[in-house]
């Protein structure tokens, strides 16, 4: 059995017998919130983990996706899948359009300009309130398939976990692929890429492409379970909690994203017992790990078990 | 019949004029050598010719091809492939991966068929793996096979990256200082491996820093000071040439 | 030119000044350490904060003010200390999320120390408006404006005359050439997130009496130090004062002759289109990489 089949064996493990743990209706929530944050982690780790490509604002693609959702549904009236297809094929072509020009550059300024779209998609989002509710937010229709509305977080649980796994599958594929180690190999150096004839350009364009829609999938189908969408899950802060739970997790690991948005989703939850301490702990949790485990949770867990050093 | 010329190539980086006017061909079959001495131009030179910087002015012609303002995948597409003086090894996969990467060219495929792993896909793969193991081998890297790339000598990461330019089947391969930083044993393997790559029929550029290292296997020699041609011909003309004595073997010679 | 252009163009050279000193900040910490420390806006909210808290326990305003200043230095020192040396050699990405955890930490550590409210200071000369060429000018912005003026003298020769100014520039230039020449590079470095936060808190009480200020103050200030600090180049000390100063006088213009509900969305947009042309700022330094 190759690595690859290992760890998607593993998680759909975990998929089929989490619910044996989940004991009621809050545990399903917080389950299915993790399974929504772990897609965006998933296809934000092709970028910035095997791509070496920084992004701060994946938050607006998710935004785009839930809202584009959302507005197609309620105001426009369209069937729910179209709305999730034609937002997620929307957030693409975005991506794109967008990604050429920023994608050129690098380190602190890739960052700025990704930050900078994402603010601006959540200032468009929270001002244009005729079509979006405003800071507000808005209602948005159940999601419905074959006539069936898909309700209740028992039914949602299964369909969070399939488009996980299938997320996983896909990401897992293409990183082991010539794609992937393209885009590995620029991480590890762009020249030495460029020179054994890899467009780099072109491979970077095309895999934040691809995270754009794994952030705008799971932004729509979020925006469908919740049945509401607020600028909360757009903002800048937003698009730092994905980035954390990422390198938390281990970045160039697949398991690791999920991992990460697991720890770093149920965290929270945990800590409103710490009430006003809770910005402190979590604060503080984010240094510690990145000082202390540099590589993240998965990779430091991995090195340790196999008995290896780190090396440096 | 020349394989690669260039015309009146010249790259100026604000007023330091690092390669100027130059104007050669490299034959196919054979190993081409670029001397000078440290900062004469070499690496850049090899950049260009590699698309990494683009000309201040000048062409470079691939046959009859004009790549000139080309970027360096494009080169690479073309059959010119390279090893850098300072190591561009991709540290974060593993000795085979890196060779693997090399394969690129030759075992493209589309999206989809990468996302969701085709059979066809699958056994290219297996193929492109056996390949890079037998590269490795080639290279007298054979026992590095499973190794990290970060954990490997620096004279084997040298010879790791001769492998992933091979890799890509190139037509012309451009070595710079393979043999610096290494110790005399390992230069003479470097040495062998650059015969017998000539051997196979690829045609070399090897740069570099000391004439000595190049007079047995270089069948023609450009020599640079200061980003101009001094002089060029065979080893024993070059050996010969009065300028060439005088500005790069005197200082030793005396 | 119309008195409504003025006043755009004064209120724009105001909060301008603001995110000049900000991206000061910025940059004399990345060129020490090559870190972008995005906590540099908690040490804006920490100069504001401090100094109304200590006013309020009836300190005299400049004791309040220099107090504030040392508390946010001693911070910086902290965060260099404690979170930034450990973590050396670390990748780009994770010393982004160190110094955006150290952000989260210190916001959350001002709403214990302090509270979640809005709270104003008191401005330095009184509130009565100047009029000038058919505009009104606050006192306070005048104040705004002279510091920076004078806090920008005050760098340019620092770096341009004092041993540890030089010991700085050299650091960036060259790590390993400063430490040969007997540059202790590691005092560099603190001092380098001293001196930063310092700034910090001084642009966090010049802006306190015009904005109010509050425990989550930080955020946009730092995001938009960094922005100005990116505009005009990182790591060049004139950029970091032209990028605040354009940043400043776009987002004003943008917000009275366009539309105010997108004065922030309108800086970033101005940033972004000066990246797509100009990769490295208005002022960085261009560089063809060597390999
Ligand atoms: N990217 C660059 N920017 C500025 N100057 C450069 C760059 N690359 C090379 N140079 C300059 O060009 C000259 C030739 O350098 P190089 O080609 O590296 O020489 P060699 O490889 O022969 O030792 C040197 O003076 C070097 O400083
Ligand atoms: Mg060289």
């Amino acid at each position: 059995m190759s690595g690859r089949t290992a760890s998607l064996a593993t998680l759909a493990g975990i998929v089929l017998l989490l619910p044996l743990a989940l004991q009621n209706n809050y545990y399903y929530e917080v389950a299915i919130q993790v399974g929504l944050n772990a897609i965006v982690c998933v296809g934000l780790n092709l970028l910035i983990g095997y791509a070496g490509q920084i992004s701060l604002g994946h938050a607006g693609f998710f935004g785009l996706g839930a809202y584009g959702s959302a507005i197609l549904t309620a105001r426009y009236g369209w069937p729910p899948l179209a709305a999730l297809a034609s937002a997620t094929a929307g957030v693409a072509v975005l991506a794109y359009l967008i990604g050429r020009p920023i994608l050129r550059l690098r380190g602190h300024y890739l960052a700025m300009a990704t930050l900078g779209m994402g603010i601006i998609i959540s200032i468009v989002i929270a001002t244009e309130d005729r079509l979006t509710g405003g800071p507000d937010g808005m209602p948005v229709p159940a999601l419905a398939a074959f006539g069936a509305a898909l309700s209740g977080e028992r039914v949602w649980y299964w369909v969070v976990g399939a488009t996980l796994l299938a997320a996983v599958w896909l990401a897992l594929n293409l990183v082991d692929s010539p794609h992937g180690r393209a885009l590995r190999a620029l991480h590890g150096s762009e020249v030495g890429a460029e020179v054994t004839g890899i467009d780099s350009a072109r491979h970077k364009v095309k895999v934040f492409v691809i995270s754009a829609v794994y952030a705008a999938l799971a932004g729509s189908l979020t925006a469908h379970y919740a049945g509401f969408v607020t600028p909360a899950k757009v903002t800048f802060f937003h698009s730092i909690e994905l980035v954390t739970m990422v390198v938390f997790g281990g970045m160039a690991s697949t398991f690791g994203a999920v991992v990460g948005a697991a720890v770093l989703t149920v965290l929270p939850q945990a800590l409103t017992v710490f009430k006003e301490y809770e910005m402190v702990v979590f604060g503080a949790v984010m240094m510690l790990t990145m000082i202390f485990m540099p590589r993240g949770l998965v990779p430091t867990l991995a090195l340790t078990l196999s008995g290896r050093r780190l090396p440096r | 019949m020349s394989l690669l010329r260039v015309e009146g190539l010249s790259k100026e980086f604000g007023g330091v004029h690092a390669v100027q006017q130059l104007d050669f061909a490299i034959p196919a079959g054979q190993v081409f050598s670029i001397i000078g001495p440290n900062g004469a131009g070499k690496t850049t030179l090899l950049n260009l010719l590699t698309g990494i910087y683009v000309p201040s002015s000048g062409r470079i012609l691939l046959e009859a091809r004009d790549l000139t303002g080309r970027a360096p995948y494009e080169y690479a597409a073309r059959g010119i492939a390279r090893t850098f003086q300072n190591l561009q090894v991709f540290f974060n996969m593993s000795a085979l991966e890196n060779v693997m990467v090399g394969r690129y060219l030759h075992e493209r495929c589309g999206l989809p068929a990468a996302l969701l792993r085709f059979p066809s896909l699958a056994r290219a793969e297996r193929a492109c793996r056996e390949e890079a193991e037998s590269l490795m081998r080639f290279v007298g890297l054979g026992e590095y096979a499973q190794s990290p790339s970060d954990a490997m000598p620096y004279g084997a990461l040298k010879r790791l990256e001769i492998a992933r330019a091979l890799a890509t089947k190139p037509r012309l391969l451009l070595l710079d200082e393979p043999a610096a930083g290494l110790n005399p044993t390992e230069t003479l393997g470097i040495d062998a491996l650059i015969s017998k790559l000539a051997e196979s029929g690829v045609t070399v550029v090897l740069v570099e820093h000391n004439m000595k290292l190049v007079m047995g296997v270089a069948d023609r020699i450009l020599v640079l000071d200061y980003g101009k041609r001094l002089a060029e011909g065979t080893a024993e003309e070059v050996r010969r040439d009065p300028k060439v004595i005088e500005a790069y073997l005197g200082a030793g010679a005396h | 030119m119309s008195a409504q252009f003025l006043q755009f163009l004064l209120a724009g050279l105001t909060v301008g000044a603001i995110y000049a000193l900000v991206a000061l900040g910025f940059s004399i910490i990345y060129n020490a350490s090559q870190v972008i420390n995005f906590a540099q806006g908690e040490f804006v909210m920490i100069g504001g904060m401090c100094t109304v808290w200590l006013a309020n326990a009836g300190w005299p305003l400049p004791a309040a003010i220099a107090a504030a200043v040392l508390v946010a230095a001693a911070v910086g020192l902290a965060l260099e200390k404690l979170a930034v040396e450990p973590a050396r050699g670390a990748s780009v990405v994770t010393l982004i999320i160190i110094t955006i955890g150290a952000s989260i930490l210190l916001r959350g550590l001002a709403t214990i120390v302090w509270d979640k409210n809005i709270h104003p200071l008191k401005a330095f000369s009184g509130e009565a408006p100047i009029q000038l060429g058919g505009a009104t000018l606050l006192p306070q912005s005048l104040w705004v404006l002279g510091v920076t003026v004078v806090i920008v003298l005050l760098l340019s020769w620092f770096f341009g005359r004092t041993l540890l100014g030089k010991a700085l520039l050299a650091t960036s230039h060259n790590r390993l050439a400063a430490q040969l020449v007997g540059i202790n590079v590691r005092h560099v470095l603190l001092a380098s997130f001293g001196l930063s936060a310092a700034l910090g808190a001084v642009a966090g009480i010049l802006v306190a009496p015009i904005t109010f200020t509050a425990w989550d103050v930080g955020v946009m200030l730092g995001l938009k130090g960094f922005a100005a600090a990116i505009l005009g180049g990182m790591g060049s000390g004139p950029g970091a004062v032209l990028g605040g100063l354009v940043l400043g006088i776009v987002e004003a213009m943008g917000a009275g002759y366009v539309s105010s509900a997108y004065k922030d969305a309108i800086a970033f947009v101005i940033i972004l289109a000066v990246l797509f042309f100009l990769p490295s700022g208005l002022l960085g330094r261009r560089s063809s990489d060597r390999v």
